[in-house]
């Protein structure tokens, strides 16, 4: 494989930054790390170019040991988000610097930077300076520089953020296709996780210093081990329950609801569980046989919010304890417009809840 | 200063860290750590008691007290004068200006001895006005103190004008346009938008050219001559005092004018600390 | 802040305050003694010039301005990068000592010279003699003139981001290439400013130098220092042409800064 990291640890003025974490990415695969500011992705990513020592740990690159390795010797391609290209060298000067470094010919630094110009799409830019780029394509200049001598691993410290979204989402697709065409083992760190999801062939999601769960996307968005995952993922619904036998019994809305236990969730037995539903997983109804999921309670519509091409609705349980419970019943439902116009839905309306699919978590303490 | 806190370099890159540092430790070291301790050393080799007597020697206590005094004064014309230059620059187009701008480095690279020769030359009592100002009206200029706040004010010139100049000229203009379009007039806007933005520019300016003053000599020594008393600067009795071999009062009177020195030194620098802190 | 025009009285009177102020203090000495040296017509100027004693100052001059150029110079660098790079306790105080020199009277670094050096001095030298002899005017002018480079660097070093460094080092260059390849070129300019205003500096000393080379004539006399015994000893003529000497000098120095002042703005992308 080709990046292995054995308990990797940072300290930044004693406290932990990474947390004994260890990962092992495979040969050509795209990883994303991703995580919050301040959850310790960049520092990690800086620990693994060698541009900062660590403290405990091991880190290998293509079956070698490059722990006491400076970055000059660790073969590495880094991207910084803003760039830094070096401003007062054109281009070209800043692509071949790698290559320059490493005493190739001249005339084979000229080929592969025309070769790379034509990767990044931006052929006859030679002798153009930085400051007379944009931030894209500044940006596709780093890229390139960083690949020229054709590097073991591409890293790449959000990269896209600084830049306008729609340059934004051109860059990633284009970096997308260039790693599958290049086939290099690439670690992009992220807060965004829609870039993670468009880009990962495995995601890592890391807070606090700690690697919290790794998998592939659509396995991590639907079925998260981790409270935080499920939340920093996208918009999650969690409503309290206990897993039993088979069956889990929810606390809320009503004590009188019982879900089937889903499959693989037998550790979970006899636990406190959060039970977890994506928005576009419930299902809301007028009646209670029209729902075809499992039903929950019943519930009043809160708000209701044009986004495009859905509507975002949030929906109040109603407990039979207590009429005038808290904000913890309240659902996120991602509809179509049909089916909102359909059902009739307005404020205050009363509706049934049901769940399309839903996956159990570890409720947290 | 800005202190960024810097990340440190690969491990394998330590030694040659410290190599550096040491190379810039024992550079600072050599030439200002030495040469300070030395000079309080001295000043305090003899016993605390003779140190206080020899500072406080008449003509001692004399030249420290005039030091103290004509550099406030050229420090507070300085920051007036320099201040509304600094402004008349930045906010004004007028022909001659990009010479102008050049000519206030001026007395930054004019030998300071030089200066003091010219104002000889200019306001001695030999000359039409230097004869005029003595004579008339009982006012020397050269060899007495307003001879040496006027060799103070051409050393200083630059100070305040390049501390608040480019304050000034970062300030946004949309800053100024908001306030006129909130009808302030210019003096308002001056008072209650710019000055306070431009205000600890000028004080640190103010303070560097006070305490840059206190220690000046190759044109105080041509100005004002060496009487004592009368118009003998700190520096000059110093000078005085070394040429005739009085160790012991040059040595006093040093650490006097360096712990001066020093003191408004850190305070600016403290000022400046706080200021940042709380924006 | 946007130019304007001048526009109404005030301005005006503010402005003409300004300039005459600025002529008062700064022009009208210069011309009295340009006048004044060349009273007698040039040819008596450059007779003073001339003069053996006066060449051998001048050639003090700048040997000693050369001299403490080259070490600030590289040692200023190495004190800059060390402060803008690295962090160790103490360093805010390390940063502050770097001005130090600024409020040095120069008597007192003279003196502080001759306290080292001379012949009961801290550190008084057996073979070679540094008090009252070039090596400590050497030293001296090294010290008045200390700050300017690392001051001039340190701000375009800071603003030069680490990650520039950090790239070059990912790509391969170890820590001298990168400094020759990525830093040098952006810091230049500074660094240049920075060595023009150390020379300056340098030569426009004369208390330092004159207490610590004990300012015997011929042998430990700089220009400046020529320019005080002149005026001691009844020569003026011979005082106002190294004055004016001086003063073209400075001049010319001063049109290099200004020029180098206005330096390239690179349009940081980041």
């Amino acid at each position: 494989m080709s990046i292995l990291l054995e308990n990797v640890t940072k300290y930044y003025e004693r406290q932990a930054v990474v947390k004994d974490l260890s990962l092992e990415i495979e040969s050509g695969e795209f990883f994303v790390l991703l995580g919050a500011s301040g959850s310790g992705k960049s520092t990690l990513l800086r620990l693994i170019a060698g541009l900062i020592p660590l403290d405990k740990g091991r880190i290998w690159l293509h079956g070698r040991d490059v722990t006491t390795l400076p970055p000059q010797q660790r073969n590495t391609g880094f991207v910084f988000q803003n760039y830094s290209l070096f401003q007062h060298m054109t281009v070209a000067q800043n692509i071949e610097f790698g290559l320059d470094v490493r005493r190739v010919s001249r005339q084979a630094r000229r080929q592969r930077v025309a070769e790379l110009l034509r990767l990044i799409d931006l052929e006859g830019y030679e002798h153009r300076m930085p400051s007379q780029l944009s931030g894209g394509q500044q940006q596709r200049v780093a890229l390139a520089r960083a690949l020229a001598y054709q590097p073991e691993v591409l890293l790449l410290d959000e990269p896209f953020g600084a830049l306008d979204a729609r340059i934004r989402v051109q860059l990633r697709q284009n970096l997308r296709d260039i790693q599958k065409r290049l086939q290099i083992t690439t670690i992009l760190v992220t807060h965004d996780q829609e870039e993670a999801f468009e880009l990962a062939d495995r995601i890592g999601v890391i807070d606090a210093g700690e690697l919290l769960e790794v998998g592939e996307p659509s396995a991590l968005y639907r079925r998260p081990k981790n409270r935080f995952t499920a939340t920093f993922l996208g918009n999650a619904n969690l409503l309290r329950g206990q897993r039993n036998g088979s069956k889990v019994y929810l606390e809320q809305p009503s004590e009188e609801v019982t879900l089937a236990a889903p499959p693989n969730t037998e550790h979970l037995s006899g636990q406190p569980v959060d039970i977890f539903s994506r928005p576009e997983e419930v299902e809301i109804a007028l009646s209670r046989h029209e729902l075809r999921g499992q039903l929950i309670g019943q519930a009043i519509v809160q708000e209701m919010t044009f986004a495009g091409p859905l509507e975002k609705v949030c929906v109040q349980l109603q407990s039979d304890r207590d009429r005038n419970k808290s904000s913890d019943l309240i659902i996120q439902v991602l509809l179509s417009p049909d089916e909102a116009r359909t059902l009739g839905l307005a404020r205050g309306k009363q509706v049934w809840v049901g769940l399309k699919d839903y996956h159990l978590l570890h409720a947290a303490v | 200063m800005n202190a960024i806190a810097a990340p440190r370099g690969p491990r394998s890159g330590r030694w040659g860290s410290w190599g550096l540092r040491l190379a810039a430790f024992s550079y600072l070291g050599l030439f200002i750590v030495v040469p300070l301790v030395v000079i309080s050393v001295q000043g305090f080799r003899d016993g605390l008691a003779t140190f206080v007597s020899s500072v406080t020697k008449p003509a001692a206590l004399s030249a420290i007290g005039l030091t103290i005094w004509t550099a406030a004064v050229m420090a507070v014309i300085n920051t007036i004068m320099g201040t509304l230059t600094a402004y008349m620059l930045v906010s004004y187009r007028f022909p001659g200006k990009a010479l102008f701008n050049m000519l206030i480095d001026l007395p930054f690279a004019i030998p300071s001895l030089v200066t003091g020769v010219m104002l000889v030359l200019l306001y001695g009592p030999q000359t039409a006005i230097g004869g005029f100002f003595e004579k008339r009206l009982g006012f020397p200029i050269v060899f007495a103190p307003p001879g040496i706040v006027l060799a103070l004010l051409f050393i200083s010139y630059p100070f305040v004008i390049r501390t608040v100049q480019p304050v000034l000229m970062q300030m946004e203009a949309n800053q100024q346009e908001a306030a006129h379009t909130l009808g302030a007039s210019p003096w308002t806007t001056f008072r209650r938008v710019i000055f306070p933005t431009i205000r600890p520019a000028i004080i640190t300016g103010g303070l560097l050219s006070f305490a840059r003053a206190m220690g000046e000599f190759g044109s105080v020594i041509v100005v004002a001559g060496n009487i004592p008393m009368r118009s003998q600067t700190a520096a000059v009795y110093i000078y005085g005092q070394i040429e005739s071999g009085s160790t012991q009062a040059a040595s006093g009177v040093s650490v006097v004018l360096l712990f001066l020195a020093f003191t408004i030194t850190l305070s600016v620098d403290f000022f400046l600390r706080r200021r940042d802190a709380r924006t | 802040m946007r130019e304007r025009e001048l526009r109404g009285p005030l301005p005006l009177i503010l402005l003409a305050a300004v300039l005459v102020y600025a002529a008062v203090l700064l022009l009208a000495p210069m011309a009295a003694i340009v006048s004044s040296a060349f009273a007698g017509g040039v040819g008596k100027v450059i007779n003073a010039l001339l003069l053996p004693d006066v060449l051998l100052a001048f050639r003090m001059t700048f040997l000693l301005a050369l001299g403490a150029m080259l070490i600030n110079t590289l040692a200023g660098t190495v004190l800059a990068w060390v402060l803008v790079r690295h962090n160790f306790p103490g360093k805010r105080l390390v940063d502050a000592l770097v001005d130090a020199p600024f409020v040095f009277s120069p008597v007192i670094v003279g003196y502080a010279l001759i306290l080292m050096f001379g012949r009961e001095g801290w550190f008084a030298p057996t073979v070679v003699q540094i008090a009252f002899a070039w090596p400590a005017m050497l030293l001296a002018t090294v010290f008045v003139s200390l700050p300017f480079v690392t001051r001039e660097i340190q701000p375009v070093l800071a603003e030069l981001t680490l990650e520039q460094e950090n790239a070059a080092y990912t790509l391969g260059a170890n820590r001298w290439t990168t400094f020759r390849r990525v830093v040098v070129p952006q810091i230049w300019h500074g660094l240049l400013y920075g060595m023009v205003l150390t020379f300056a500096r340098s030569v426009g000393e004369f208390g330092a130098v004159a207490v610590a080379g004990g300012a015997i004539e011929r042998y430990t006399e700089t220009a400046t220092i020529y320019v005080f015994r002149a005026m001691h000893d009844r020569n003026p003529i011979g005082a106002y042409s190294v004055s004016v000497a001086l003063g073209v000098l400075s001049i010319g120095i001063l049109v290099v800064m200004s020029l180098l002042r206005r330096r390239p703005s690179h349009t940081a992308a980041d």
